[in-house]
């Protein structure tokens, strides 16, 4: 052995020892960072078998939602909703661009952070799933028997919609309120055009109410109330004896326009905005408020076209605190309160503290005696603010630091994140003290608990939404998913089940029991019903149609051929728009449709239904197209051509599949 | 998503290609758990014959409507095409099984001796169009009336 090799064999041994003794050292030492000894049974289902929960990520900046199954950690799927998919067409195809329309123009891209299920009488119903952008405000609806987007909703008067959009007990109300307070035109403000630093006079904020239709889920904007220019951060509505009000947590009461993190961090105080939504409502549909003009866009899909559609509007209802007397109040919150949570009986009211190291928990009922007594320490732009030691219960003490959100298990106990100090807290809810407290990896901002912010937790399980992932995967360069745990709550002690991975940055999950939703899942589009207005029904009915420099191809697909595979007559200068109807009636035999040289996205047909394409051609010549969707054992044989000839060209429309053309 | 569907479903009725040695297998373990009846006349929601009398020519122009809607684009009367060549089917075949054939494809691919060697031939799986029992009794009555041995 040369001196070198020896060199070598000492220093690789070395290593190796090094190694082992770290990774000795990483689980003896830390236990219940590698989760429980059983652990790998609960969170196993076997190959064919379900999870037993929905699990609904917001994506964050993805501007999707995202679909895991628990307990296994499983994804699902991705449903895309405020960003386009140029892997599957949306918001590229006919039928889904007018998703994105806003009164900015065309935005493919938002920022989702808080899927709400639909209720009824408090509980999760599994009908819809609304999620908010907090970008450009929106509010969009998922159809769960679909897993597709059906409608987005601009808001107007407002910008940084976060505490949005919880739901009321029956869904009557969707939730939006401004985050980041803006100068608003006239009569609501002085104008739009103003030197940021005349924040504290010309900045205004809205609470904006959007009602939902109980039979379709359709979204109007009824009304909003105008309140002053604090930073909202997150909202509930009440539950049971509280359900006529809703609750908002602010903080910047600072009202700091530059440098937040030092200048909306001076008071010791901010405050709970609590509203009492069902007797506004009545008093704005009386036709108190002013209505005032606004341009926004109401994007639905036709429900029998499957074709979206923008509507643009351009009034709303505005009402002032000075129209809603006795209606509104603030409740003092300490410092900067990030989340606000009412517990299922719908008693008391919990915020997270954030900067502060308590968890403040107000009573609903004694926030009543408060506001009949008329008790209070005076009022700002006319909402008189009550007593904190009138309202509050208790405060939840050592819950580590930065709470930030609460969820409760319907068992009487509540479970707490801690940002900084890396923790999930129980506590009782009565009591407000704490009874158990487990590590999370790391630094998790909201938790989930199945039907945690209902009438009905079904409970079990808790999921904690760690910001931070560092270790906890193989690295995958410097940006990696975010890092879920999943924790065992049946017990009296916390128990970490499984860490997986999720894609985008997810801000709040809503779990419900699969049974819910699974039972009532469309699985095809039946052909009879499909009004599209460019649909192919049957091979016979292919055509393609020139109209002018328009040039519509009417196609079929099934496996495995298109109908027709072979087109010619197409020119340069051409607007070209591809309609092709999967005439399949099968579950999941999707076809695709991809074209060479197309810029704008492939397609995904689901089966029964219509998707268009637009292409303008810039270059000659005969151009493949194919199914991109694996249907079946001669799906590499699904293909076909389009001939491009030039501008000049006296080439004919002609077309066919399996036979000369005509 | 549909390599998933391949993969999972046991009722699925896909074989892979190239796999002849389980393909044979199936064949075999399918003809021999069927019945009599359900050899002669399919396995699928019809499990009672179904007996036909004089061309109903109302029917045939229904069926015919029908057939082009839900499956020339696979099949041709009097031609091959993605499907076999159906102007004779109704010497080849009964009523219930066409029937049974057009209303649970998947099951017949699988389970049907007969069905599962067509599969071998035409590769592409017969696709599930959701007829009903009437709906198929009018398209077998479309076929009756396209069979030069028909009686007329």
């Amino acid at each position: 052995m040369s001196f070198q090799q020896q060199i070598r064999n000492i220093f690789v041994g070395g290593i190796a020892i090094a190694v082992t003794a770290f990774m000795f050292s990483g689980c003896s030492s830390n236990k219940s960072k590698i989760g429980n000894d059983n652990a790998a049974e609960q969170v196993y289902v076997p190959p064919g078998k379900h999870d037993t929960f929905y699990s609904f990520l917001s994506g964050g900046w993805t501007g999707n939602i995202s679909v895991y199954g628990l307990p296994s950690g499983r994804h699902l799927y991705t449903i895309p909703v405020f960003s386009q998919d140029p892997t599957d067409g949306y918001g590229y195809t006919e039928e889904t661009k007018a998703l994105f329309n806003t009164s900015h123009g065309f935005i493919p891209w938002g920022d989702t952070h808080h899927p709400e299920f639909s209720k009824t009488n408090g509980i999760d119903d599994g009908r819809w799933l609304f999620v908010n952008d907090n970008n450009t405000p929106r509010i969009a609806r998922v159809n769960l028997k679909t897993f597709r987007t059906d409608e987005i909703l601009e808001l107007p008067n407002t910008a940084g919609n976060h505490a949005s959009p919880f739901t009321s007990s029956n869904t009557e109300y969707l939730t939006a309120i401004t985050r980041f307070s803006i100068p608003m035109s006239k009569p609501l403000g002085n104008g739009r055009d103003v030197p940021i630093a005349s924040y504290k006079k010309n900045f205004k904020s809205t609470a904006s109410f959007v009602k939902v239709n109980p039979h379709n889920g359709e979204m109007k904007l009824d009304f909003q109330i105008m309140v002053p220019p604090f930073d909202y951060d997150l909202g509930r509505f009440g539950l049971g004896p509280s359900k006529d009000w809703v609750f908002f947590t602010d903080y910047n009461s600072e009202e700091a326009h530059t440098m937040l993190e030092i200048n909306a961090s001076q008071k010791d105080k901010d405050f709970v905005l609590a509203i009492n939504w069902k007797k506004v409502a009545e008093i704005a549909h009386e036709g108190k408020g002013q209505i005032v003009n606004a341009t926004y866009d109401h994007n639905l899909v036709d429900p029998k076209t499957d074709v979206a559609k923008t509507e643009v509007l351009h009034k709303v209802r505005v009402l002032k605190p000075s129209d809603l007397k006795g209606l509104m109040f603030f409740m003092p919150a300490p410092k900067s309160p990030h989340g606000i949570n009412v517990t299922p009986s719908g008693e008391f009211i919990a915020e997270g503290g954030k900067l502060s190291t308590v968890i403040p928990v107000q009573s609903f009922a004694k926030m009543e005696t408060a506001i009949q007594k008329n008790d209070t320490t005076g009022s700002i732009s006319g909402i008189p603010i009550l007593n904190y030691k009138d309202v509050t219960a208790h405060e939840v003490k050592n819950v580590g630091l930065g709470p930030l959100h609460n969820d409760f298990d319907g068992k009487g106990y509540a479970y707490a994140t801690a940002f900084i100090s890396s923790e999930i807290v129980k506590w009782n809810i009565k009591t407000g003290k704490v009874v158990d407290r487990h590590a999370t990896y790391y630094s998790p901002g909201h938790l989930s608990i199945p039907g945690g912010d209902s009438r009905k937790p079904w409970g079990h399980y808790l999921l904690a939404l760690n910001k931070i992932t560092k270790d906890r995967y193989l690295p995958t360069g410097p940006e990696m998913f975010a890092g879920e745990q999943l924790f065992d709550i049946s017990g009296n002690k916390l128990k970490l089940l499984l860490d997986f991975p999720v894609e985008g940055e997810p801000h709040y999950a809503q779990e419900i029991p699969a049974s819910i939703i699974d039972t009532g899942q469309v699985k095809y589009f039946k052909l009879e019903d499909n009004h599209n207005p460019y649909v192919t029904r049957k091979e016979k009915d292919a055509k393609v149609v020139r109209n002018g420099h328009r040039v519509d191809i009417y196609m079929t697909a099934i496996r495995s051929h298109f109908m027709p595979d072979n087109i010619e007559g197409i020119k340069m200068g051409d607007t070209v728009y591809i309609h092709v109807t999967n005439i399949e009636q099968e579950w999941d035999i999707p076809h695709g449709f991809a074209l060479m040289g197309m810029r704008n996205a492939g397609m995904l047909i689901m089966p029964g239904e219509t998707r268009s394409v637009k292409w303008e051609p810039r270059q000659v010549g005969v151009f493949p197209f194919y199914c991109t969707d694996f249907c079946s054992a001669l799906h590499q044989e699904m293909q076909g051509y389009i001939r491009v000839s030039p501008a000049n060209s006296n080439v004919k429309i002609v077309y066919g599949t399996n036979k000369d053309l005509k | 998503m549909t390599l998933l569907g391949w993969g999972c479903s046991s009722s699925s009725s896909k074989s892979e290609a190239g796999n002849q040695e389980s393909q044979s297998e199936n064949v075999q373990k399918a003809s021999d758990g069927l019945t009599s009846f359900q050899l002669k006349n399919g396995i699928g929601p019809i499990t009672q014959e179904v007996k036909v009398g004089p061309l109903d020519q109302k029917l045939v122009s229904k069926g015919e409507d029908l057939f082009e809607n839900k499956c020339s684009s696979c099949h041709k009367i009097g031609q091959r095409y993605v499907g076999p060549d159906l102007k004779e089917v109704t010497s080849r075949r009964t009523p219930t099984y066409i029937m049974n054939m057009m209303m649970n494809p998947e099951g017949m691919i699988q389970k049907h001796p007969v069905a599962h060697k067509l599969l071998e031939k035409f590769a592409t799986p017969m696709a599930n169009m959701h007829v009903t029992k009437d709906q198929a009794r009018a398209i077998v009555e479309y076929f009756r009336s396209v069979n030069p041995n028909t009686q007329k």
